[in-house]
């Protein structure tokens, strides 16, 4: 996992997506720090980018496999011993942000992508 | 226990739920996995909770009742053969034949073949529309045959035939109950008991029918259930009859191969649980046990099927089962029923103690020894005190038996905390756990929670009634340990919520991650935080942002970032990622005009529509994206948002008043309107709920309220503490005749110090119960100011209420905010295509896509029982 500070606003955050790193967002300054956002991936999969408090970026995929809705992007950003996690919003199950891992269920977990800010 | 002996073959006769314990049992002994074991079972699947077979009307599942799974079964090299029952018992060669010619020789045979429901000679038992109420088959054949009936009447008053009868009315078929006995549960309660209960359930609209015998089942034409003739004469008109006239012991298998049994049925065996052949045991509902009863309950069963394994593992300090307590707490239809020890006072010299209520329907009565002991008792209504009052069985009562049996509030509750307990004392009784077992899980085993110890002990894993109790006991146990129970809001913060109040309150703190830095655990210092105490923070912030100076729009800075999603969003969640939108309707009052909005509002934007149980009307359906479109057309027509989606006031709910109604006293409409104008937006720990109601008939439902408010010819009663949702609670009196600027001035300092002291997620009702001193504290504080902090709080409230903004006006004014509002940030015009709709009834609602998870993993709470 690539992690960078966000320096100034001409740079765009990136995903690695299926080997290529795929632009998503041109304008960073857009994230509040601690929430995240939904972005559309080419072959119609979503993803959630976050930005947590150090200004670290993450991003899992974006479906909650425990209700089948896209919605992990609107959860809250935490942190257990220093690893960040997102919790659902809709049955709070946490998902460690830089594995994918579910917290709650040893069985689940949500495909984790890398992410870079670059120019 | 020998390791020297061979393995030997083991056949169980019978998977039900003392059949699985016995194998469960074998397994904790170390037979299973060495001994070769074979199961017979009936039933076309393998046990389930019988116990809770009704709740499959509520829709449990039969896999969700389900007791065993395959990975014990496989663990041990169980050999389960389902549908496939035991026919012959060969004892001389040991061998046990099965219905498709399966044999199996054997070298220990244990039966656990159950009940089968007892079924009286009437003519006519057999028609098309009789029905039994033992198996999930029978519930199956029930539900099915239902659909073309409109009537139902079940045979038998007790336990079961109470259940039963639950079922049908929940299938919604008008039912009748039909009982030879002169009362309802005849076994369990007495006379009056028994009329308790004759009197909630017939209030409940089922026909009761005590005294009085089923005669003849009449069949129309074509053979199926037309009438019942009762033995008084009359015939009852009834679709279906289901027969729940109690139980008999399976012996048959046991008859026929010559094992003894009782005179009036049941296999007779010994302490260790074994029959009339020494290779031969019998357990459960169809073992005659040595002090000569059959017992018709899960919890003898269980013990007897742990005796026999003992028994069968050779162990030295082999268990026996001399008998067992026949108490029980139930909910039959809704009501609470227990009954414990003597319940019927049948020792010499004892006496009685009642208490009646014949409007409330409750029925307490405790059976006292010669010697103030306690022996028993039968509780109807409210049996609540049962979890106490049974493990004091045998011993004299710390207070006087009159106290316990007193209802709350009526001169002094006595409520004895399990800590008078003695150790022997029975806590669990479905699986025969002792105070002494739970204490030791805590300081033996280390347990540090109540999962802990249920796993543990087993105690709280059968019908649940005892976890209240158990939760006490372990909070107990660690705090006399020593072991601090960690009363921290979360992993980050050590203080409760309204320690963080104060510690804001009194520095100012108007910053989450300043509060984490200075005040949070060590290792929580730095951090991101975490969801429960990140929603915490941020309502204490917004209830007092006007004094600290903090902007009170929640969506502010870092604000935004701590706000639970629906308060992220301004508006609700639902299960397919979209949204529901509630506007304000104050006091439910509304133009036709502004209804015509919301009915174009929600045509426009394919919105579903209902009337909320809060007198207001909720649109459901809204993409994220549409959201800041949705309320510009509210907003222009004059709506602001309803906090449906926030820890705040929700509606202040009006009944019509003294402008209109006949009875009214006072303006209950324009007092509503004024307290939903005063306190909407003010954040809460827990929702706030609110009514008015214009006299006395209570139209508005204002005593299940936070607070809420009735009309007197001299002013307003004010009530606080009400609560509707799981847990109910009427309200207490706080103050009477109280003029409009007392009542106002009276709820913010109620409110104030509610918000200041409550604990995260604690609504009024709980709140109450829980703080020191209860209603009279409150009381002291916000009406005689024993604190001197009502001007405080009057202030507080005043600050709140100047600094009122709507936050979808507010949102709708600021554009950098309202560009959050998109599906994606990299596909802003697109919308989420996963938030798809199908119709129902001329409306939308969610098409949810399909799960495709893996299939062997267990959610959490489900894992083991
Ligand atoms: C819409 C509505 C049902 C309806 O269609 O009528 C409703 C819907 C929800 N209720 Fe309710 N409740 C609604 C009236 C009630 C009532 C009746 C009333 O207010 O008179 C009660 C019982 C009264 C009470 O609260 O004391 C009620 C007791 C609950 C509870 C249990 C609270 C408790 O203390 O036990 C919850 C769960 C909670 O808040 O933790 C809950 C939670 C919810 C949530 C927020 C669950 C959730 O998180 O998704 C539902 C949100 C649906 C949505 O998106 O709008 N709802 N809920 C009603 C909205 C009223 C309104 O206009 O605001
Ligand atoms: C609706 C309902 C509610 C109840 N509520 C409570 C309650 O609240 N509290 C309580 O303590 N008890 C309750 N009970 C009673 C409780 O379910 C029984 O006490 C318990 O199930 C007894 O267990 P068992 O294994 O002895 O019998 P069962 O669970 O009946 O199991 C016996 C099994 O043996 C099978 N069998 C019979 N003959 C053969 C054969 N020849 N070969 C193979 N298999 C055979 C049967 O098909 C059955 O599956 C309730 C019962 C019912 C029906
Ligand atoms: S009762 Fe309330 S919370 Fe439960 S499903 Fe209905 S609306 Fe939702
Ligand atoms: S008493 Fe039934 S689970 Fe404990």
């Amino acid at each position: 996992m690539t992690m960078l500070a966000v320096e100034t606003t001409t740079t765009t955050v990136q995903l690695h997506v299926d080997g290529d790193w795929l632009p998503v967002c041109d304008d960073p300054s857009r994230l509040t720090p601690g929430r995240g956002v939904a972005v559309l991936l080419p072959d119609g999969r979503q993803a959630a980018v976050f930005q947590d408090r150090a200004g670290r970026w993450y991003a899992i995929d974006n479906r909650d496999p425990f209700t089948g809705a896209a919605v992990l992007s609107r959860g809250l950003l935490g942190s257990v011993n220093g690893a960040p996690f997102v919790a659902s919003p809709l049955l709070k199950q946490r998902f460690d942000l830089a594995t994918g891992r579910c917290l709650d269920d040893e069985a689940v977990s949500v495909t984790a992508y890398e992410v870079r800010v670059a120019s | 226990m020998t390791t020297t002996t061979p393995p030997r073959t083991i056949v169980l006769v019978g998977h039900g739920m003392v059949g699985q314990r016995f194998l469960e049992a074998l397994a904790e002994v170390g037979v299973a996995g060495r001994d070769r074991v074979v199961v017979l079972c009936e039933e076309p699947r393998p046990a389930y909770d019988r116990v809770q077979l009704t709740s499959y009307f509520a829709g449990r599942t039969p896999a969700e009742l389900s007791l065993s799974d395959e990975e014990f079964l496989a663990k041990y090299g169980i050999e389960l053969h389902l549908g496939d029952p035991a026919e012959t018992i060969d004892r001389e060669r040991g061998i046990v034949t099965a219905r498709s010619g399966l044999t199996v020789a054997y070298d220990t045979l244990v039966l656990a073949t159950g009940s089968y429901p007892f079924v009286p000679p009437v003519p006519g038992k057999d028609a098309a529309g009789c029905f039994v109420y033992r198996t999930i088959e029978d519930l199956l054949a029930i539900e099915e045959y239902a659909k073309g009936a409109t009537t139902g009447a079940v045979v038998g008053g007790g336990l079961l035939g109470l259940e039963a009868a639950g079922a049908l009315k929940g299938l919604g078929l008008s039912t009748h109950i039909v009982e030879f006995a002169p009362r309802l549960m005849p076994v369990q309660v007495d006379e009056g008991g028994g009329a308790a209960l004759y009197r909630t359930i017939t209030g409940m609209g089922l026909s009761v029918h005590t005294g009085t015998g089923t005669q003849e089942v009449v069949t129309d034409e074509n053979g199926a259930v037309r009438a019942m003739l009762l033995s008084d004469g009359t015939e009852l008109a009834t679709d279906m009859v289901v027969f729940s006239a109690g139980v008999r012991p399976r012996d048959q298998l046991a008859r026929d191969c010559g094992l003894d049994v009782g005179e009036r049925g049941g296999i007779a065996v010994d302490e260790q649980c074994r029959t009339s052949d020494p290779r031969v045991f019998a357990i459960g509902e169809c073992a005659l046990a040595a002090d000569g009863r059959v017992y018709g309950l899960v919890a003898p069963g269980y013990e007897m099927a742990q005796v026999a394994a003992a028994a069968i593992a050779e162990d030295e300090a082999t268990a026996t089962f001399t008998g067992a307590d026949l108490s029980t707490k139930l909910k039959l239809l809704g009501v609470d029923v227990a009954s414990f020890g003597d319940a019927h006072g049948t020792a010499e010299g004892c006496l009685d103690v009642v208490y009646a209520d014949s409007r409330s329907g409750t029925y307490k009565k405790l059976v006292i020894g010669a010697g103030g002991e306690l022996l028993g008792g039968v509780l109807v209504g409210d049996a609540e005190a049962y979890g106490t009052l049974r493990p004091l069985t045998g011993s004299v009562p710390p207070v006087s038996p009159e106290q316990l049996v007193l209802p709350a509030g009526a001169g002094g509750p006595v409520s004895i905390g399990p800590s008078a307990l003695p150790d022997e004392a029975v806590i669990c009784s479905c699986h025969n756990v002792t105070k002494g077992t739970i204490r030791g899980a805590v300081t033996e085993h280390s347990c540090t929670n109540v999962p802990e110890v249920k796993k543990c002990t087993k105690a709280g894993t059968g019908c649940g009634s005892c976890v209240k109790v158990l939760g006490q006991l372990v909070t107990a146990e660690l705090e006399a340990g020593g072991i601090e129970v960690d009363k921290g809001l979360c992993g980050c913060f050590a203080q409760t919520r309204q320690e963080l109040y104060e510690i804001v309150l009194a520095l100012r703190v108007s910053s989450y991650r300043e509060l984490l830095d200075a005040h949070g655990r060590a290792e929580a210092r730095g951090g991101d935080g975490c969801e429960i105490c990140k929603p915490a923070v941020a309502s204490i912030i917004a209830s007092l942002a006007p004094t600290l100076g903090a902007d009170g729009y929640v969506l502010e800075g870092e604000q935004a970032a701590l706000q639970d999603t629906n308060d992220h969003f301004l508006a609700n969640l639902q299960k397919n990622g979209s949204y529901s939108i509630v506007p304000r309707i104050p006091g439910g009052e509304i133009t036709p005009d502004k209804l015509i909005v919301i009915g174009e509002v929600a045509r426009d934007f394919g919105l579903y529509t209902k009337i909320t149980g809060g007198q207001r009307i909720d649109m459901f359906g809204a993409r994220v994206d549409q959201l800041p479109q949705i309320w510009g057309r509210l907003v222009d027509a004059g709506f602001e948002s309803g906090h449906a989606y926030g820890k705040s006031l929700r509606t202040v709910k009006s009944c019509v008043g003294s402008t209109w109604c006949r009875y009214g006293v006072q303006d209950s409409v324009r007092m509503a309107i004024d307290l939903e104008l005063r306190y909407r937006g003010l954040r809460s720990p827990h929702k706030l709920k609110s009514a008015v109601s214009g006299c006395a008939r209570e139209c508005a439902e204002a005593q299940s309220k936070d607070f809420g408010v009735i009309a007197t010819s001299n002013g307003w009663n004010l009530y606080v503490g009400g609560n509707g949702g799981a847990t109910p609670r009427h309200a207490d009196l706080l103050a009477q005749d109280l003029d409009d600027d007392e009542l106002i001035r009276l709820i913010d300092r109620f409110l104030m110090f509610y918000i200041r002291t409550a604990d995260r997620l604690e609504r009024t009702s709980t709140w109450l119960e829980r703080i020191e001193g209860g209603l009279d504290h409150v009381r002291d504080v916000v009406v005689d100011d024993s604190l001197g902090i009502c001007a405080d709080l009057e202030a507080l409230m005043t600050a709140h209420v100047a600094g009122y903004r709507d936050e979808w006006a507010s949102t709708l004014d600021d554009p950098e905010r309202l560009a959050r509002f998109v599906s994606f940030v990299n596909a802003p015009e697109v919308p989420d295509p996963t938030v798809k709709f199908v119709p129902e009834r001329d409306q939308i609602k969610p098409d949810l896509p399909l799960l495709s998870l893996n299939p062997t993993r267990t959610l959490e709470g489900t894992a083991t029982r």
